[in-house]
C-alpha cells in the first residue's frame, strides 16, 4: 500500500508543478485552524491584487503573475511542506506567520529566495547586512511598539513617568518580540511594564484580565492574533477597562476582532501601517476587473477590511519590487536574486502609491542594501462601533530609532555569530 | 502462492524465534532496508525529504517510543509532546554548548536526558493507574512546555524564544542547518530509525519486554510472580522517553531547523503520536511504522490529490482532508480495533494459506 501511495503521490506532484514561464509568487496562506479568520482575509487581499494586475495590465512588465496557494494552517510542519512544494521557480515568500518565518530564514538564504515579511517575522531582519534575503518593510514589531509608546507620550504631554502599562501577548515567538523594546522604552520613559502572556490559541483569558483588573494599569498593549483578540476585547469590556486606553498591534486591529464585543468595543485602538476601507481609487478597477467578472478570491466577501488591505499592501510592495527588479535587470523574466536587487533598490513614494490608486495607503519608505526594513513609520487607528469602521487618528509617526537601532544591531549580530555569517559590507 | 513455504524448516530454537520467521518476509525486509539505505538517498529531493520521509521516520521513532510505554507496558501517556520538547531543547543546548562534539552523540545524549526526565515523571505511575496516570502525564506535558517558554536559559536568551539549529556535520556532510542535503538528513534519520526499531524489538521480546507485558496484562499477578513493578514501570518510562527524546531532537534539529515549544511540541503532538500508536497497533513495532505512515503520509497525499490534481481551493481541501482522515480512523478502528498491525497480520495469515484455505 505504501508503494502505491508513494507512486500516486509522485504522480500527483508532477501534475502540480506550475508552468515555468510566468513569475511565481506563492501564497502560503492559512484559511483553516485557530487563525483562519484573519488568514483568509489576508490571502484574499494578496490574491486579488495580483489578479487585478494580470487582468488589467497583463501582469507586470508583460509577465503574468502566478499565485499558487498552499494551506499552512499556521502550522510550522505544514509550512515546511508548503515551502518545499512551491519553491520551484518561486520568487518570494510571504508566509504570514512568525513561526514559519523563523524556520524559513535560514532556508531562503541557501535556496536564494526572497522572504518578505511586512509587519511580522524576525525584527532584526531589518539589518540587511546579516539577513541578505529577508525584508520586513515598512514596519516591524519593535517599530509598532515604539509608535504605540510615542502615541501614549503625546497623549500624556510627553511624560509617561510612573505610568503602568500592561502587555497582553500571545505566548509565542510573535508575542514575545516586543518585550525587549518595551522594557528598554520603559527604562527610558519611566513607565512600568507588566508582561501578561496568553497561551495559544487564547480562548481562555479570565485570569489575565483579572490580573489587569487588580493591577489597574493605565494602558494595555496587546500582541494577539486569531481568536485571542476577540476574547481579549470582550474581557476588557467585561471588566470595563476604558477602550481608548487599549492599543493593539496591527494584527490585533481588524473588524472581526472588535465586532463580537459590539458597542462595548467602541474606541479601541490599534497600530497600523496600511489604510482600510474601500475609499481608494483602486477599488474602481478592482470592481471592473476582478469582482464583476467573478474572479475575486473566495468570492470577495472581505474586500476593504483591515487585514484584507494589509494582504493587498504586501502584494503592492512585492509588485513594485518586481517592477524595480525588471527595470534593473533589463528583462521582464526575472529570477529571485534579481528580485532581491529590486527590493534593495525599492523606493516607495507617496506619488507612486497615488499612481497605483492607493494614495496615503502606506508610509513612504526606501530600502537599501543595509536597511531592509524601511523607516518603520506607522499610525494609530480607532474603532468606531456605531459606523462599524476604523478611523485613522494619527499621521504616520516615526519610531524611536535611538532605542531600536542598538537592539537590532545586537540581535542580528547574535544571529550572525550563531550561524557563522559574515555581515556584508554595505 | 505468495508465500512459498515448502522446504522452509526450522531446526533450532534460534531459527524459530527470529523476528521474521518466514523466509519471504525476511527477504522482503532486507530488500526494503537495502532500497531505503542505498537507493532512496540517490533519488531523494528536498520535497520528498522535508515533506514526506523525514516526518515519517521521525514520527516512527516517537511512535516506537510511545508504543513501548503504552502498548507494551500499558501505561497511558499524554506527555509525548513535552518529552519531545525535552529532547529538542537538550539537543539545542548541547549543540550550542559543545559545538565540536558530533551531532550524533548530542542526539543520543538528548535521548538520555529525556529518559531521566521521563523516569522522574513516571514515578507517579507506581501509585496511579489508567486514566489517572494519563492526567498525571498531561501535567508533565503542560509543565514542560511552560518551563521551556518561561526560562530563557533554555533558548539561550533569544528575543523571541525560538530555538534555531546551527549547522553541524557528520563525516563532513552537513545534517542540520539550511545547507544540509536531503540525502544526508534522510540517512541520519534512517540510521536512528533502524537503531530504535532494532533495540525496541530486541528489548520487547526479551526479559524486560516480558516484564512490561506482565505488568500491562495484570500488575498484581505480575508482582506475585516476581516482577518488580518499580523497575518494570520506570524502565518502560525510561526507554520510551529515550526514543521519544531522540525523535524530538531530530524533529527540531534535522527536520524543522527552528522550533517554538508551544507550537511544535504542544498537546496536539501528544495526541498525534498517541493516535499513531493506537491506529498502528498497540504492542507492535510494525504498528508504529504503519501508524506514523498513516497519519503523516495520508494528509500530504490527500493534499496533493485534492489541490494538485483536482484543483480544489486550499481551504476546502484542508477541511475535506481532516474529514477523510477522521473517517478513515473511525473506519479502521471499527473494522480492526487492534490497529493496522493486526490487519496486516490477518492478511498475512490468509495469504500464507491461499489458495487452499482449508
Amino acid at each position: 500500500m505504501k508503494m502505491k501511495l508513494a507512486a500516486l503521490a509522485a504522480g500527483t506532484m508532477m501534475a502540480a508543478a506550475p508552468a515555468m514561464a510566468d513569475l511565481i509568487v506563492p501564497n502560503l496562506s492559512y484559511r483553516t485552524g485557530a487563525y483562519g479568520a484573519g488568514g483568509t482575509q489576508y490571502a484574499d487581499g494578496f490574491n486579488d491584487y495580483f489578479t487585478l494586475l494580470n487582468e488589467r495590465d497583463g501582469g507586470i512588465g508583460g509577465e503574468m503573475i502566478q499565485v499558487p496557494e498552499c494551506e499552512t494552517a499556521y502550522n510550522t510542519e505544514k509550512g515546511v511542506e508548503c515551502y518545499e512544494s512551491t519553491k520551484e521557480g518561486a520568487l518570494v515568500f510571504n508566509p504570514l506567520s512568525t513561526g514559519i518565518t523563523y524556520q524559513l530564514i535560514p532556508k531562503v538564504s541557501v535556496d536564494q529566495k526572497v522572504l518578505y515579511t511586512p509587519g511580522y517575522g524576525r525584527t532584526s531582519a531589518k539589518n540587511g547586512q546579516v539577513f541578505e534575503w529577508v525584508f520586513n518593510a515598512p514596519a516591524n514589531y519593535w517599530d509598532g511598539a515604539s509608535v504605540a509608546i510615542k502615541y501614549l507620550l503625546d497623549e500624556n504631554g510627553g511624560d509617561l513617568n510612573g505610568k503602568k502599562i500592561a502587555l497582553v501577548y500571545h505566548n509565542s515567538a510573535y508575542g514575545k518580540e516586543p518585550i525587549r523594546t518595551l522594557t528598554e522604552l520603559g527604562e527610558k520613559h519611566g513607565f512600568e511594564l507588566t508582561e501578561i502572556p496568553v497561551e495559544a490559541p487564547g480562548q481562555e483569558q479570565k485570569s489575565q484580565w483579572l490580573q489587569i483588573r487588580r493591577d489597574q494599569p493605565d494602558y494595555v498593549l496587546m500582541w494577539g492574533w486569531g481568536v485571542m483578540n476577540q476574547v481579549a476585547i470582550q474581557e476588557a469590556a467585561n471588566i470595563r477597562f476604558p477602550m481608548e486606553n487599549f492599543i493593539g498591534i496591527w494584527w490585533t486591529g481588524s473588524e472581526i476582532d472588535v465586532m463580537p464585543a459590539g458597542a462595548a468595543s467602541n474606541g479601541y485602538k490599534a497600530v497600523t501601517f496600511n489604510g482600510v476601507g474601500t475609499d481608494y481609487p483602486i477599488y474602481e478597477d478592482l470592481q471592473t476587473h476582478v469582482i464583476e467578472p467573478g474572479l475575486a478570491s473566495q468570492g470577495g466577501e472581505h474586500i476593504g477590511s483591515a487585514v484584507y488591505s494589509r494582504g493587498m499592501y504586501a502584494a503592492v510592495v512585492i509588485a513594485e519590487a518586481i517592477r524595480k527588479a525588471q527595470e534593473l535587470a533589463g528583462t521582464s523574466a526575472i529570477d529571485a536574486p534579481q528580485l532581491r536587487e529590486g527590493f534593495e533598490n525599492l523606493n516607495m513614494t507617496q506619488e507612486r502609491l497615488a499612481e497605483i490608486g492607493l494614495p496615503d495607503f502606506g508610509p513612504a519608505f526606501e530600502l537599501s542594501c543595509s536597511n531592509h526594513g524601511g523607516n518603520g513609520k506607522a499610525r494609530i487607528q480607532q474603532w468606531d462601533a456605531e459606523a462599524q469602521q476604523w478611523t485613522l487618528i494619527t499621521d504616520f509617526t516615526e519610531p524611536d530609532s535611538e532605542i531600536l537601532e542598538p537592539l537590532i544591531e545586537a540581535d542580528s549580530t547574535a544571529f550572525a555569530e550563531e550561524n557563522g555569517i559574515t555581515p556584508k559590507d554595505c | 502462492m505468495f508465500y512459498r513455504e515448502a522446504g522452509n524448516f526450522k531446526t533450532s530454537y534460534r531459527d524459530d524465534g527470529q523476528t521474521f520467521p518466514i523466509k519471504l518476509d525476511r527477504m522482503g525486509y532486507y530488500v526494503i532496508l537495502g532500497v531505503a539505505a542505498m537507493v532512496v538517498p540517490f533519488v531523494i529531493n528536498d520535497y520528498w525529504a522535508s515533506a514526506v520521509l523525514l516526518p515519517f521516520l521521525i514520527y516512527a521513532i516517537a511512535a516506537i517510543g510511545l508504543n513501548i510505554l503504552t502498548g507494551y507496558a500499558g501505561q497511558v501517556s499524554l506527555g509525548t509532546g513535552g518529552f519531545m520538547a525535552v529532547g529538542a531543547y537538550s539537543v539545542y543546548k548541547l549543540m550550542t554548548a559543545f559545538p565540536d562534539l558530533s551531532i550524533l552523540i548530542h542526539v543520543l545524549l538528548a535521548g538520555g536526558i529525556t529518559a531521566m526526565v521521563g523516569i522522574a515523571f513516571g514515578l507517579p505511575s507506581l501509585r496511579i493507574k489508567g486514566f489517572y496516570l494519563a492526567v498525571a502525564t498531561l501535567a508533565a506535558q503542560f509543565f514542560l512546555v511552560w518551563l521551556f517558554n518561561k526560562v530563557p536559559w533554555f533558548y539561550n536568551y533569544s528575543a523571541s524564544g525560538q530555538i534555531t539549529a546551527p549547522e553541524r556535520t557528520v563525516l563532513g556532510w552537513a545534517v542540520t542547518g539550511p545547507a544540509a542535503s536531503p540525502a544526508a538528513k534522510y540517512l541520519v534519520c534512517l540510521a536512528f530509525v533502524i537503531f530504535a526499531a532494532w533495540v525496541a524489538r530486541n528489548l520487547t521480546r526479551g526479559m524486560i519486554g516480558r516484564k512490561w507485558m506482565a505488568i500491562r496484562d495484570m500488575d498484581i499477578a505480575a508482582e506475585i510472580i516476581g516482577v518488580n513493578p518499580l523497575t518494570a514501570k520506570l524502565s518502560a518510562f525510561g526507554v520510551s522517553s529515550f526514543f521519544v527524546g531522540i525523535a524530538g531532537a531530530l524533529l527540531f534539529a534535522v527536520y524543522l531547523g527552528a522550533a517554538e515549544v508551544g507550537e511544535a511540541f504542544g498537546i496536539n503532538k501528544s495526541f498525534l503520536v498517541l493516535f499513531m500508536v493506537i491506529i498502528g497497533g498497540l504492542g507492535s513495532i510494525f504498528g508504529s511504522f504503519a501508524g506514523a505512515a498513516f497519519l503523516v503520509l495520508l494528509p500530504v497525499f490527500l493534499k496533493n490529490v485534492l489541490v494538485g490534481v483536482l484543483g480544489w481551493p486550499t481551504d476546502l481541501a484542508a477541511h475535506i482532508e481532516l474529514m477523510i482522515v477522521g473517517a478513515l480512523i473511525i473506519f479502521f478502528l471499527i473494522v480492526e480495533p487492534h490497529g493496522l498491525a493486526r490487519l496486516w497480520q490477518l492478511v498475512k495469515e490468509k495469504l500464507r494459506l491461499w489458495p487452499f484455505p482449508h
